[in-house]
């Protein structure tokens, strides 16, 4: 009773509920209204001003990066240096292009059927197994990418005695898939429990109910939340550096290996490389935000 | 006749410019906020709201057409009629809700003789003076029951303890409430039955000293028992107040109202207000053909 006691008033105390005192007391709640309605928008603006200062900050990076990117690595693009082979003189970057599919290829036979069976599990389930699965993947996707690496390293690598762009699928995998799970658990909530009672209302097993009412209700979330994290796993770099066999095989690596060398030529490639890779993953998000609201549109 | 905000911005180039125009527009104002919304015209204690031929259009939808009904002060004026026909649309025209959802709004509303479109009106002032109750109990989840009731005092910058006390205490007592919470004041509202949310609602509506209540079917989501406690409540606050009830019970409106406006569906799908008068006489000697097979039941 903070308010009430504070105020040095018994709490049971009736107010006066007179037609003069409610005059009275309307009389002076327009009073404030009024007089306080000049700061009430004069704070209003300035959070209006601060909210557009902070989205400034917060773009120009953004923005400034881009930039930086399209108009330094704009010069080395070229037909040949999407096409080539990387070469000692130069060449293209066609293996790295080639190299960082496969591994993403990999990366999503690996993750997104395992993303979306732990998600309907744990989705289902709601017991100590699942939430000590749904605590390890929020663990998990704090875990640092180079660790990753090194469990790739330790687990495939030494074993075959090979580096692969399989290792570096399954390193990418396992990077993925707890962002994947948590995504897709999270859309399957949006999906309401009227619904799924009225699937199985009709006498529809649980599975059913998960494909078709479940599954489809999330599906835009589903492939919005799938497609980001795929967008993050490109851009990964340390999972790779003890997997794959040679800079050339993955463009993440490329761009790692060519910057940190002192010729101009070998920096170009970088930059080109850092522009096509932006390009990518630009493609994916817009993809993924396209899927999402094409999905939507189409219940109503 | 929507928004005037765009033309009278033009003029507050500078800060001692827009000061003094607020004050013009308050000054205005505390002729019409210091007494009652009424003015002469039928009903013991003249009329509080009139439209006049008013038409609420969304893009090129039009919900409701040449609307002209006069609402007697402190009395309470059931809008009846199926859905769709533009009730519910009216009802926020009398706050101006319509500013915040697209709506175009044409024709003349008028609080008491303020002209509730006019130029010189700051919404958040006029919105002040009338209260609105919702369909479904939408109390603040985060606030207690006590700050609740409160909350539009504070957003109306009153900030004197004793007032804030006495005037939420009084909204309690007004809504029948007050025995119930007296003892967990400071508990969250969420804690409250359906029914005793609604009352919450109608407290947190009430604590601003409204000379209007609107009330867009406040009984749609609760059992008749908290029914029959809200329409006990209703009838207890005209009186005091001028009350908007949307409603499509008949039989609500027939217990509770003073007047009834009846709306229904136009030949080109196109709401229309066809026949107003006293609740005794609507109901027992309509004087439109479709009103009677309305109220008694043959259509709708």
């Amino acid at each position: 009773m903070r308010t009430l006691r504070s105020a040095g008033v018994p709490d049971s105390a009736i107010p006066d509920m007179g037609v003069a005192a409610v005059a009275r007391r309307r009389v002076v709640v327009r009073d404030c209204a009024r007089h306080s309605i000049r700061r009430r928008r004069m704070t209003g603006r300035a959070m209006q001003v601060i909210c557009l200062i902070a989205v400034l900050i917060g773009v120009t990076p953004l923005v400034a990066l881009v930039i930086a990117t399209v108009s330094k690595g704009a010069g080395a693009l070229s037909i040949g240096f999407l096409l080539h082979a990387p070469t000692p003189e130069g060449g293209g970057i066609s293996t790295a292009i080639v190299g960082s599919g496969e591994i993403v290829a990999y990366a999503v036979a690996l993750a997104v059927p395992l993303g979306l069976f732990i998600a309907l599990f744990l989705f289902e389930r709601a017991g100590a197994i699942a939430s000590s699965i749904r605590f390890s993947a929020d663990v998990m996707s704090g875990v640092p990418s180079i660790i990753i690496g090194i469990f790739a390293y330790a687990v495939y690598v030494e074993r075959f005695h090979h580096f692969s762009n399989v290792a570096a699928g399954f390193a990418l995998g396992v990077l993925m898939l707890p962002i994947m799970v948590r995504a897709n658990e999270e859309a399957m909530r949006t999906v309401s429990v009227d619904l799924w009672e009225a699937g199985i209302s009709l006498g529809a097993r649980r599975s059913r109910v998960a494909r078709s009412v479940v599954l489809r209700g999330a599906l835009p979330g589903v492939v919005t939340g799938n497609l980001l994290a795929l967008a993050r796993g490109v851009g990964e770099t340390a999972p790779l550096l003890f997997t794959v066999a040679s800079p050339t095989f993955a463009m993440t690596l490329l761009i790692f290996n060519d910057a940190t060398q002192p010729f101009p030529d070998a920096q170009q490639t970088a930059w080109g490389t850092a522009l096509v890779l932006l390009t990518l993953v630009l493609i994916l998000s817009v993809t993924a935000r396209t899927i999402a609201w094409t999905l939507n549109r189409k219940t109503r | 006749m929507k928004r005037h905000d765009a033309n009278t911005d033009q003029n507050l180039s500078d800060a001692s410019n827009r000061r003094a125009h607020v004050d013009n527009r308050t000054a205005l104002l505390a002729r019409e906020t210091r007494t009652p919304a009424e003015r002469p015209g039928p009903g013991p204690y003249g009329t509080a709201v009139t439209l006049e031929d008013v038409s609420i259009t969304f893009g090129d939808h039009v919900a409701v057409r040449n609307v002209t009904l006069e609402m007697p002060a402190r009395q309470v004026t059931a809008l009846v009629g199926p859905s769709g026909c533009g009730k519910t649309s009216v009802l926020r025209a009398i706050n101006r809700l319509h500013d915040h959802t697209g709506g175009a709004v044409r024709g003349s509303v008028r609080l008491g003789s303020l002209e509730v479109y006019g130029p010189d009106v700051l919404p958040e002032v006029l919105r002040s003076r009338i209260g609105m109750v919702f369909q479904r109990p939408n109390p603040f989840p985060t606030m207690s029951i006590f700050d609740n009731v409160i909350s539009g005092l504070r957003f109306n910058g009153v900030r004197n303890k004793r007032l804030l006390r006495e005037m939420g205490i009084a909204a309690l007592h007004n809504a029948a409430l007050w025995d119930i919470v007296k003892d967990r004041l400071h508990q969250p509202a969420l804690r409250l039955s359906g029914g005793q949310q609604q009352r919450l609602c109608i407290a947190r509506a009430l604590a601003i000293e409204p000379e209007v209540l609107l009330m867009d079917e406040p009984c749609s989501a609760l059992d008749p028992v908290a029914t029959a406690k809200i329409e006990d409540l209703i009838r207890h606050l005209s009186g005091e107040v001028t009350i908007a009830l949307v409603t499509h019970n008949m039989f609500q409106a027939a217990r509770v109202s003073d007047n009834v406006a009846v709306f229904l569906l136009g030949e080109d799908r196109v709401g229309e207000l066809v026949e107003v008068g006293p609740t005794d006489q609507v109901f027992d000697t309509p004087n439109d053909a479709r009103t009677k097979a309305y109220v008694t039941g043959h259509v709708g």
